[in-house]
C-alpha cells in the first residue's frame, strides 16, 4: 500500500514537472541563437541547413585530411571558416581582432554542446587579411570552387 | 684594347659566376615546390635537413629564436616544463676538452620509435617523411616522450593562448618540431633554415628532398660523408649532420 | 570432505562505517587532485619534460601488477588443483578486479587529456604495446568477472578450471605487456631489456600476494574470524619464494648490465653514485623490501608471529614501490646518450641527471587509487560472500572439495 502511494506520488511529480516545463517552453524563456553575418561572401560553402546539421562531420574529416595527409585549402578548411565568420567585436581585443568564438558559441551554448577547438586553435584573426597559411594558389582555388560565393 | 677585352671577359665571367651563385642560392632557399590545394603529401618525397654544425657556435641560437617566433612557443620561466622544439646542444670532449655546438630537434626518423609506441596513433609519420603529432587524437600519455632517443618532444604543461593561426597548440598534448609543414607545403623552407641563412648569415641548415638526387641536399650528402645521431639504433633519421 | 562456508562480513560496526568514510574521503581528495592537475596543466606537478611519468604512474603500475598477481591464488587452486587455496579463490578474484580498477583510474586521470579516453578506447595503433594493454586490461576485467561468477554460481562450478586457465594466460600476457611498456623502449639505458617482462611477472607474483595476504589478515582480524597457521604459513612461504624470484631477476639484470661497458655508467648511477636513487635501491628495494622480510619469514621465532608476518608483508609492498620508483623515475632521470663520449649541456637539460620531486597532487591521486580499490573490496565483502567463515587449522582439510 505504501509502495503504491510512493509510486503515485512520483508519477504526479513527473506530470507536474513536465507541465511546468512545457509551459515555460511556450514562453521561450531561453532565447534562440541569432548568428552574426559572415563578413565575406553571400553564402556558406553549403546551404545553411546542411551546414548546421553536418558541420561537425565536415570538420572531423577535414582535420584528418589536413594533418594526416597534408591536404590543405579544400572546401571545409577551418581557416576558411574562421576567415569568413570571424567578426570584430568592440568588447573583444578592443575591436582590433576579429574572432569566431562568439559565432560558434551562439549555437553551442544554446545546445549545451562543449567544443574544445579553441583550446588549441586561435579563434582570432587580424581585421583585414586571412591568415598567412595559404599561398595565393590556394586562396584562388577556394574562390574558384565557390567557397566564398 | 686588350685590357678592355680582358675586362669585358672578366665582367662576363664574373656575371656568369654571380648569376650561377645567385641561381643556386635561390634553389637553396626554395627547394620545396608548393603543393596545389587539395593535394596530399606524397611518399615520393622525403624531406630532410642537413646541418653543417661546423658553422655553428655556442653563442648563436637564431634557429631556436626563429622557431619560437614562427610557431608561437615560448618560455614561462619554468625551464623544466617549458616547451622546447629545437635547442642548441653544447658538446665537450671528455678527454680533450674540445667543444662543439649544434642544434637538435626532431630527427624525423624513417622508423620513428615515437610512432610505434603511441597508443592512439596520434604520433604519426606523414607520407613525405615528416613526423608529427596529430593533436586531435593525442591523449597526452607522454609515452612517445619516453621513447624518443633525442628528447625531441615536449609536453604542453599549461593553458595556451595567442597561438599562431597556422600552428594550433594546446594544453595536455605533446608537440615537437613539425619541419614547418605549414611553410614547406606552400613552397617555403622551415623557419630555422631561413633564419640561419638570412639572420645568422651562416646557412648551416639545408632543407630539401632526400629522394630527389638533383636536389641540393642530396648533392651535398653525396659529396661529403655526414653522420646521423644515434644511427646505431637503426631509426634512419632524416636529419644529417656534418661536423659531429 | 569439508564444505567451506562463505559468508559476508557483517559490516555494521561503527569502525566499518568510519573506515568507509575515510576511504571515500581519500577518493574525493584524489579526484580533486586529478582535477587540479588537469585544470591547471601539469606544470603544477613534479613531472616535467625530462621526467614525464612520475608518482601517479608508480602507484598505477603497482596497482595493476598487484591486480594481476593477486589472481595467483585463484589460479593455483583452479588450474593447478591445490585445494588448500580454494577457499581463498573468491577473495583473490575480488582483489584482482578492485586493484586493477584503482590502478587504471590513476593512470587515466593523469593523462594530459583525460577527456579523450574515448579516443584511447576506440582508436588503436597496434604497433603500440600500450594499445594492446588497453585490450588486455579490459579483457582482464571481463574474464575475472566471469571467473568470479562461475565460482559463485554452484551450477557453473564445472567451468572453473577452463576459465581459470584462460585467466592465467590472460594475466601473464597482461603483466608481460606491462613490463614490455618499458622493455620495448630502445632509447633509454634503463629499459630496452627483454628481462623487463619476466621481471614484471615475478614482481606481480610478489606484490600481488603481499597485498592479498595483508587484506586477508586485516579482514579476518576486523571481522573476528580465525585465520589458522596452515593457510597463513603456506601463503607466507609462497610469498617468500616470490620475493626470492624477484631478487633473482634483479640480480641477473644488474649483473648483465655491469658486465657491459656500455651500461656501466647507468649501473653506477643506480648502485653507487645516484644519490637518492642509490639509497632507494639499497635501503628501499633490497634491505627493507626483500632481505628483512625474508629474514622475518624464515626465522623460526618471527615466522610464526602474525603481526611480524603482516609487518614483513608491508615492507615487501614498500620495497615494491621503491623498485617501481627506480624503474620508472630513475630510468628517466638518467640522461639520454645522444652523443656517446661527450658531455652535453643545453637549455633542455641534456646530459644532466634530471631532477624530480614528487608533488602533493600526484601523491594524493595515487592514494586515491588505493582508496578506490579498498573501498570496492570493503563494500564487496559486505555485499557478497567472499570470505570463508573459518580458516582455522581444524577447518582446513587439504582434501576437501568445495
Amino acid at each position: 500500500m505504501r509502495q503504491q502511494k510512493y509510486t503515485l506520488g512520483v508519477l504526479l511529480l513527473a506530470v507536474v514537472g513536465f507541465a511546468i516545463s512545457s509551459v515555460q517552453a511556450k514562453h521561450e524563456t531561453v532565447p534562440l541563437p541569432h548568428l552574426s553575418k559572415a563578413i565575406k561572401g553571400e553564402e556558406c560553402v553549403e546551404p545553411n541547413d546542411t551546414m548546421r546539421r553536418n558541420h561537425m562531420t565536415y570538420l572531423m574529416h577535414q582535420r584528418d585530411e589536413t594533418v594526416i595527409e597534408g591536404i590543405r585549402g579544400k572546401k571545409y578548411s577551418l581557416q576558411a571558416c574562421i576567415d569568413c565568420h570571424a567578426t570584430a567585436d568592440p568588447k573583444i581585443e578592443n575591436g582590433k581582432m576579429r574572432t569566431v568564438k562568439p559565432f560558434c558559441a551562439e549555437c553551442h551554448s544554446y545546445a549545451a554542446v562543449k567544443i574544445d577547438c579553441f583550446d588549441c586553435h586561435n579563434p582570432s584573426v587580424p581585421l583585414e587579411k586571412t591568415t598567412n597559411t595559404f599561398h595565393e594558389i590556394i586562396t584562388a582555388h577556394i574562390r574558384e570552387s565557390g567557397a566564398s560565393k | 684594347m686588350t685590357i678592355d677585352t680582358k675586362k669585358r671577359e672578366l665582367l662576363v665571367k664574373g656575371a656568369a659566376v654571380a648569376s650561377m651563385t645567385i641561381a643556386s642560392g635561390v634553389m637553396l632557399i626554395a627547394p620545396a615546390i608548393a603543393r596545389k590545394a587539395g593535394e596530399a603529401a606524397s611518399d615520393k618525397v622525403r624531406w630532410g635537413l642537413l646541418i653543417d654544425s661546423n658553422k655553428c657556435d655556442a653563442g648563436c641560437d637564431e634557429c631556436v629564436v626563429a622557431c619560437k617566433t614562427e610557431n608561437g612557443w615560448k618560455s614561462h620561466d619554468r625551464p623544466s616544463t617549458d616547451p622546447q622544439w629545437i635547442r642548441k646542444v653544447n658538446l665537450r670532449d671528455k678527454k680533450t676538452g674540445a667543444t662543439h655546438s649544434l642544434p637538435v630537434m626532431c630527427q624525423h626518423c624513417e622508423n620513428p620509435p615515437c610512432v610505434d609506441v603511441c597508443p592512439t596513433g596520434a604520433s604519426m609519420q606523414r607520407a613525405d617523411g615528416v613526423v608529427l603529432v596529430n593533436r586531435h587524437t593525442c591523449i597526452g600519455c607522454r609515452y612517445c616522450m619516453l621513447a624518443c632517443p633525442y628528447k625531441a618532444r615536449s609536453f604542453v604543461h599549461e593553458d595556451v593562448t595567442g597561438q599562431k593561426p597556422h600552428m594550433p597548440r594546446g594544453k595536455g598534448t605533446v608537440e615537437s618540431c613539425t619541419l614547418c609543414v605549414h611553410r614547406i607545403d606552400i613552397g617555403r623552407t622551415p623557419a630555422c633554415v631561413e633564419a640561419c641563412s638570412s639572420k645568422a648569415g651562416r646557412s648551416a641548415i639545408t632543407f630539401g628532398d632526400l629522394n630527389n638526387p638533383s636536389s641540393n641536399i642530396a648533392k651535398e650528402l653525396s659529396r661529403y660523408v655526414t653522420t646521423r645521431l644515434r644511427s646505431d639504433l637503426g631509426l634512419e633519421p632524416g636529419v644529417h649532420y656534418r661536423g659531429v | 570432505m569439508k564444505q567451506v562456508l562463505f559468508t559476508q562480513i557483517k559490516g555494521n560496526s561503527g569502525s566499518y562505517w568510519i573506515y568507509l568514510t575515510f576511504l571515500a574521503a581519500f577518493i574525493l581528495i584524489g579526484l580533486n587532485a586529478a582535477w587540479y592537475m588537469e585544470h591547471n596543466g601539469h606544470w603544477v606537478t613534479g613531472m616535467n619534460n625530462q621526467i614525464v611519468w612520475g608518482t601517479p604512474h608508480v602507484f598505477a603500475v603497482f596497482l595493476i601488477i598487484s591486480a594481476s598477481g593477486a589472481l595467483n591464488i585463484a589460479s593455483i587452486s583452479s588450474v593447478f588443483g591445490r585445494n588448500t587455496y580454494k577457499p581463498l579463490a573468491r577473495l583473490s578474484t575480488l582483489l584482482a578486479l578492485s586493484l586493477l580498477a584503482g590502478g587504471l583510474m590513476v593512470l587515466v586521470l593523469d593523462l594530459g587529456r583525460p577527456d579523450r579516453l574515448i579516443v584511447a578506447l576506440t582508436t588503436h595503433n597496434f604497433r603500440s604495446i600500450f594499445a594492446w594493454n588497453i585490450f588486455l586490461y579490459n579483457g582482464f576485467f571481463l574474464i575475472v568477472l566471469v571467473y568470479l561468477w562461475v565460482m559463485l554460481e554452484r551450477r557453473m562450478n564445472k567451468y572453473i578450471k577452463i576459465i581459470g586457465v584462460l585467466a592465467l594466460i590472460w594475466r601473464l600476457a597482461l603483466t608481460t605487456g606491462t613490463g614490455a611498456i618499458f622493455g620495448f623502449i630502445v632509447a633509454r639505458q634503463a629499459y630496452d631489456a627483454a628481462i623487463m617482462a619476466p621481471l614484471f611477472i615475478a614482481m606481480s607474483f610478489s606484490f600481488g600476494l603481499a597485498v592479498f595476504l595483508l587484506v586477508l589478515l586485516f579482514s579476518y582480524r576486523s571481522s573476528d574470524r580465525i585465520l589458522g597457521d596452515v593457510v597463513l604459513q603456506k601463503l607466507k612461504k609462497l610469498l617468500g619464494i616470490f620475493v626470492i624470484a624477484v631478487l633473482y631477476f634483479v640480480l641477473i639484470q644488474h649483473l648483465t648490465n655491469l658486465y657491459s661497458a656500455e651500461h656501466r655508467v647507468f649501473e653506477d648511477f643506480i648502485l653507487r653514485n645516484g644519490g637518492i636513487y642509490t639509497q632507494i635501491f639499497w635501503f628501499g628495494q633490497i634491505i627493507i623490501g626483500s632481505l628483512i622480510p625474508l629474514a622475518l619469514f624464515y626465522h623460526p621465532k618471527t615466522g610464526q608471529n602474525h603481526n611480524l608476518i603482516a609487518l614483513a608483508t608491508l615492507m615487501i609492498i614498500f620495497g615494491g614501490f621503491a623498485q617501481l620508483y627506480l624503474i620508472i623515475i630513475a630510468g628517466q632521470a638518467f640522461p639520454l646518450t645522444i652523443f656517446p663520449g661527450f658531455e652535453e649541456t643545453s637549455t633542455f637539460f641534456d646530459g644532466v641527471v634530471a631532477s624530480y620531486t614528487p608533488s602533493v597532487p600526484e601523491f594524493l591521486l595515487g592514494l586515491g587509487g588505493f582508496a578506490v580499490s579498498f573501498f570496492v573490496i570493503s563494500v564487496a565483502l559486505r555485499a557478497l560472500p567472499f570470505l570463508p567463515e573459518k580458516l582455522a587449522d581444524s577447518d582446513v582439510d587439504p582434501n576437501f572439495v568445495e
